[in-house]
This record gives C-alpha cells, sequence and structure tokens, in this order.
C-alpha cells in the first residue's frame, strides 16, 4: 500500500502569530459577509510562509478551521495551484523559469549550470536545507530573460556570473538572521 | 509615432507618488467624470473611443459594459484582470510597476459608469512585489478623498481590494478567475451564463484587463472621440507590445495602432534588429497562444501588403497565413531557434497549465506533448506528423474554455508553416539525437550550430 504524504496527519499544533491573525480577520474583511472562502488563496500563502515553509496536512486543517471550511475544500485549492508546495522545501526557493521565451535566451542554459552548481536535480533540496530547485512556467519577465525566482522575489537577465553572485548573496543572507524577508504578511497593509 | 498615452509621465521621477502623478494632471479624469459626467456618459464616452479588450480577445469594451445586468438588486463588482501569465507577455507588469496610478485612476472612473463599489484586482501570485506597490497606491488614493466613503462629495462610494493568485495561467481566463477569487479552484465556467448575469459570487461583474482599464482615464481625459482618432480603422487608441526573444531591445513599447510591423522589429526606436546581426525567421505577434508566422508571412500579408501591428491586419488571411493581436506578447525567433523544439517547450506549458477539467485538452496536451518529444528527441515517425495535426485540431472548439484553442494553435500554426523542420526531425534522427539538452542552447546560442537551422526554408 502506498501512503502518500497528503494523507498523512501528524497532529503538530500549528498557529499562526496574533499579528498575522489580525491580517487575517482584516483580509477577511475584504470580502462580502460569509465569503470569507475567498480570504483562502492570500492565507495559505501567508500560512506556507510562517508555518514552515510548505503546506502539511495539519497547516492546510488549521487554515480550513480559521476559515471555517471543510479541510478538502483547502486541499483541492492548495493542490491546484503551483505556488503551493506539498513537500518540505528549503528555506530559498530557485525556481528557474522554462518557457519558450526564457528557454530560448539562455533559460536552460542556466538551469543545468544550476543544478551543476548545487549539485542537486530539479525537485531536490540541498543537504543544508537551503536551496531548493524547481522550475516554473512563465514568469512574465520574458523582456528580461532569463528569468528566476527566489521565494517569489524576481531576478532577471542572468549569466553564469549572475548566479554565483545571487547565490553567495543568498548564503551571506541566510547566516544573518536580521535580513528581511519579502513576506505576505507585510505586503498586505 | 505620436506621443504616448498610457506611458505619458513614465520618465518623470518619483511618478509613483500620488503628489507627483497629481501634479502632472494625475486624477483629472477622476474629477472630470464624477462631476462633469453621469455614469452613462462614461459609458457612451469608453463606446465611442472604440476601445477593445487588451488581454487578448478584443472585445469592444464599452460593449462588453453595456451588457452589465443593471436591473439586479445585487451588488455589482469590477475585476481587474492582472493574472498577467501569457508566454511573452509582460506589459501588466510594467505598467502596474511604474505607473500603479493610472490602473487606480482607472478603476474608480470605470466603477464609477458601471454603478459599482467594490472592485477587485486579481493579481498573479508571483507579482508579490507589486501587492504593495499597488497597496501603497490605493491607500494614497484614499489618503486624497478619491476612495472610500463619497468621492469628492458625490454619492459614489467605491473600496478596492488586491487578491494575489497562487500560480495558474488559467485563471486569466475570466470565469476562472471569478471561481479562484472566490477560493476554489481555477475551473472556467460554462457560458452562459455571462460574468455580466452571473459574476463574482453569482453577482453582475465586469471582468477587464490591466491595460485596458488603465486607458479609461486616458479617454475620458482626451475625449472618446480624440483617442478614436488614434490608431487605424477598428483597432483604435494605442496598445502596449512587450517584446522579447531574439531582439537587440526586449521591452515594453507603447505603439499607435497601425504601426508596419517591419518598423517595430527592425527600427531603433523599438527592437532595433535581430540579436548578433542574423536573420528573423519567426514571430509570434500576440502572446504564446497565437498562432506562429514565418518572416515573410509577419512582414507581408499573403497579399503582399504590408502587415500592420492592428486586430485586424495581424489576423488577415485567417489561420492559413495570419495570427492575432492577442495580448501584444510579441516574441521573436532568429534562424537559430528550432521550431519542433519551441513547439514541444509551449506544448509543454499548455500541458503543465491544463486546468484538466475537460477531457480533449487534458488528455490531448499531454498526448500532443508526448509526440512532439519523440520528434525533437528522433524517435519521430513520419506519421507523428499528421497526427499531430488530427490531436490539435480534436482540441479546438471542443473545450470549455478558450485554452483548447490556445494550445491547439501553436502546434497547428508551427507545422503549417515549418513542416519540413519536422520532416527533417523524422529523416535525420541521429542528427537530431545527438544534440543533448544542454549542448543545443549553448551551440544555438553561440555559433548557430542546430543542423536543423543550417538548411533553408521557404
Amino acid at each position: 500500500m502506498i501512503t502518500h504524504r497528503l494523507h498523512v496527519k501528524e497532529n503538530r499544533p500549528v498557529a499562526f502569530s496574533e499579528a498575522t491573525l489580525k491580517k487575517v480577520r482584516e483580509l477577511i474583511q475584504q470580502y462580502p459577509e460569509g465569503k470569507q472562502k475567498s480570504a483562502l488563496l492570500p492565507v495559505l500563502h501567508m500560512a506556507q510562509e510562517e508555518l514552515g515553509g510548505y503546506l502539511s496536512v495539519d497547516v492546510m486543517d488549521y487554515v480550513a478551521s480559521l476559515l471555517q471550511l471543510n479541510p478538502i475544500e483547502v486541499f483541492e485549492v492548495a493542490t491546484f495551484y503551483s505556488m503551493f508546495y506539498l513537500e518540505p522545501v528549503g528555506k530559498y526557493v530557485i525556481e528557474v523559469c522554462r518557457t519558450a521565451p526564457c528557454a530560448i535566451c539562455g533559460g536552460e542554459e542556466i538551469l543545468e549550470y544550476l543544478k551543476e552548481k548545487l549539485q542537486i536535480g530539479v525537485g531536490e533540496t540541498t543537504p543544508d536545507g537551503l536551496f531548493t530547485l524547481k522550475t516554473v512556467e512563465c514568469l512574465g519577465g520574458c523582456g528580461y530573460a532569463p528569468v528566476l525566482q527566489v521565494n517569489t522575489q524576481f531576478h532577471e537577465q542572468l549569466d553564469q556570473v549572475a548566479i554565483d553572485r545571487l547565490l553567495d548573496t543568498l548564503r551571506k543572507q541566510a547566516a544573518d538572521p536580521s535580513s528581511a524577508d519579502l513576506t505576505w504578511a507585510s505586503q498586505f497593509c | 509615432m505620436g506621443k504616448p498615452v498610457l506611458l505619458e509621465h513614465i520618465r518623470i521621477p518619483g511618478i509613483r507618488q500620488f503628489g507627483v502623478y497629481r501634479s502632472h494632471g494625475g486624477y483629472r479624469p477622476v474629477e472630470k467624470a464624477l462631476l462633469e459626467m453621469s455614469p452613462t456618459e462614461v459609458g457612451q464616452e469608453v463606446t465611442r473611443s472604440g476601445l477593445r479588450g487588451r488581454g487578448g480577445a478584443g472585445f469592444p469594451t464599452g460593449l462588453k459594459w453595456s451588457f452589465l445586468n443593471r436591473k439586479s438588486d445585487k451588488p455589482r463588482y469590477l475585476v481587474c484582470n492582472a493574472d498577467e501569465s501569457e508566454p511573452g507577455t509582460f506589459k501588466d507588469r510594467y505598467l502596474m510597476e511604474h505607473l500603479p496610478h493610472r490602473l487606480v485612476e482607472g478603476l474608480i472612473v470605470s466603477s464609477y459608469a458601471l454603478g459599482v463599489n467594490t472592485c477587485y484586482i486579481y493579481i498573479r501570485g508571483e507579482f508579490k512585489y507589486l501587492v504593495r506597490i499597488l497597496e501603497h497606491a490605493i491607500r494614497e488614493a484614499k489618503e486624497n478623498g478619491f476612495l472610500g466613503e463619497r468621492i469628492l462629495g458625490t454619492d459614489f462610494s467605491l473600496e478596492i481590494h488586491l487578491h494575489p493568485g497562487a500560480g495558474a495561467y488559467i485563471c486569466g481566463e475570466e470565469t476562472a478567475l471569478l471561481e479562484s477569487l472566490e477560493g476554489k479552484r481555477g475551473n472556467p465556467r460554462i457560458k452562459p451564463p455571462y460574468p455580466a448575469y452571473k459574476g463574482l459570487y453569482d453577482c453582475p461583474t465586469v471582468v477587464n484587463n490591466v491595460e485596458t482599464l488603465a486607458a479609461v482615464g486616458p479617454i475620458i481625459n482626451m475625449g472618446g472621440e480624440a483617442y478614436a482618432g488614434l490608431g487605424k480603422g477598428k483597432s483604435t487608441g494605442t496598445k502596449l507590445i512587450s517584446a522579447c526573444g531574439h531582439i537587440n531591445r526586449p521591452g515594453v513599447y507603447e505603439i499607435e495602432m497601425g504601426l508596419p510591423v517591419e518598423e517595430f522589429i527592425f527600427s531603433d526606436e523599438y527592437c532595433n534588429g535581430i540579436r548578433s546581426g542574423r536573420h528573423l525567421k519567426a514571430v509570434i505577434p500576440g502572446g504564446s497562444s497565437v498562432p506562429v508566422l514565418p518572416a515573410d508571412l509577419i512582414l507581408r500579408t499573403a497579399k503582399n501588403e504590408k502587415r500592420l501591428l492592428t486586430y485586424e491586419s495581424l489576423e488577415e488571411g485567417g489561420f492559413d497565413s495570419g495570427s492575432m493581436l492577442g495580448s501584444g506578447g510579441f516574441i521573436v525567433y532568429d534562424e537559430t531557434a528550432c521550431m519542433v523544439r519551441n513547439t514541444l517547450n509551449l506544448t509543454r506549458f499548455y500541458r503543465h497549465e491544463s486546468c484538466g477539467q475537460c477531457s480533449p485538452c487534458r488528455e490531448g496536451t499531454g498526448w500532443m506533448e508526448k509526440v512532439l518529444w519523440r520528434i525533437e528527441h528522433g524517435e519521430g515517425r513520419w506519421k507523428d506528423i499528421d497526427l499531430l495535426v488530427n490531436i490539435a485540431r480534436h482540441i479546438e472548439g471542443n473545450t470549455i474554455c478558450p485554452f483548447g484553442d490556445a494550445a491547439a494553435w501553436p502546434v497547428a500554426s508551427a507545422i503549417r508553416h515549418f513542416r519540413e523542420e519536422f520532416e527533417y526531425h523524422v529523416e535525420y534522427p541521429d542528427e537530431v539525437r545527438v544534440i543533448t539538452h544542454g549542448n543545443l542552447v549553448r551551440e544555438t546560442r553561440f555559433t548557430g550550430g542546430h543542423p536543423v537551422s543550417g538548411i533553408r526554408f521557404r
């Protein structure tokens, strides 16, 4: 029998911070009464960011209880959208655009270079848990190709030198806990 | 071309700030519309301007607005489609990043015309950095009395909210977008009922693209008549074209409709010609979903007329020798590009992004990808080429939303115009096979070494 990770509930306690809960309540206010389900996508973004980097069953169930939804309603949405990760990921998720406009301008090349440099394949995480390498479809930066995003921060017009520099910066950033991330909770004001 | 309309003030430092934008005539359209015009008059002005949906379909905006069910006692909604994910298209992002107030202003005027009090901007999740820019612009507009209760002392109130997506191309389709906005999977709905009757939360809804809504401000400012004076024929006004691929100057350009394609590609005002002095091979003129055209057909129509950047001129010749203006995502290929590889890439994109609702699309895109993979990797059979045409034909028109057509057209058009290249792949599998994944890119980029590019086509 195959047990998929998506079926494993670990019953770990998960909860948003008070500040994020306030944001969630504000978000729900954006939608008409009784339509709090609309807040699901932004809340899942925040949950993924704040509660472990990916959406475990525990996190999804927590979001369901927060928005008074059935767990399946959260589950079906989380599995539909490519920005939600259902497996653990590294601190920095590097997603390389592989769609045609990037591919013809060196996108395939930088993906190969990243694989070589990080010594991992697509979908894998480095042993130190710092980087996960993924591919995505068109990021809407075609004129600045090749493009990749690191935790939804765009990096454009890349070549091997730029990648080297980027990885160095990220390594330094990881060592410095005060470095600020672009979080969803901070984006909504 | 003449003066830019949408991007008029883009070079002014600090134009993202309300104060700067305002001092350059910003929010004048709001004052003009709310204080001097009735909502019907605003709608009429937009109809007169001949503005057509800039998201891809090119449907007349005034007409779309006129369909909105105004008899219903339910609330009405305006939803701004900022889920820009069409490969080759990055104009909305550019507009929102540099001129966020242009959009906010357009949203206020449009909401006034439609009698809407709540407006949502559905922005694609990857554009997270834009969320703060837009939130900032909305807050500034609110602080200055252009949003909120009783705007400018009139009875009109409006709230604008941002709603991020989470990475799904299909949510750019208006009904899928509404589903996603309701917190569900982005599965397109069957039309009718159209959103104008049953849209967001089953209420009358209008969904418009960012560029469309941003154009409403200038239209009110200059008058519909004057806007219609720009452009050519039924393609009025200006259009943002996002150019990418093998050109010297990729970027977003505002052009007056009717600019010849040749000038757009080769003039130093725009793309400034093909990279590294190579030759133009093919162009996808309106985002990856529209048919690809070879160099001779993109520059001149089959009737040997100059091809222009208008809805009509690009469609000239139908599917045999024409394409579409679509979203204005202009992808240029030089002679080193392999059309089989490119078609495989795009088909993989469509397979990945299919929502899975309709069988022809869900199964067909995967099937086409497999067949294309075979051909590209030297395992193709002669009958595969016709098989691809056959699959594409059976997807097209047999799905709930236009995604099926969008997936079928790139394949059908690539085979129509570059059949020799597909045949070459089948005939010389050994040559095709030795070019491995990484090598191909290196070779095509730096030495132009793909054997296929060595043959002359057409």
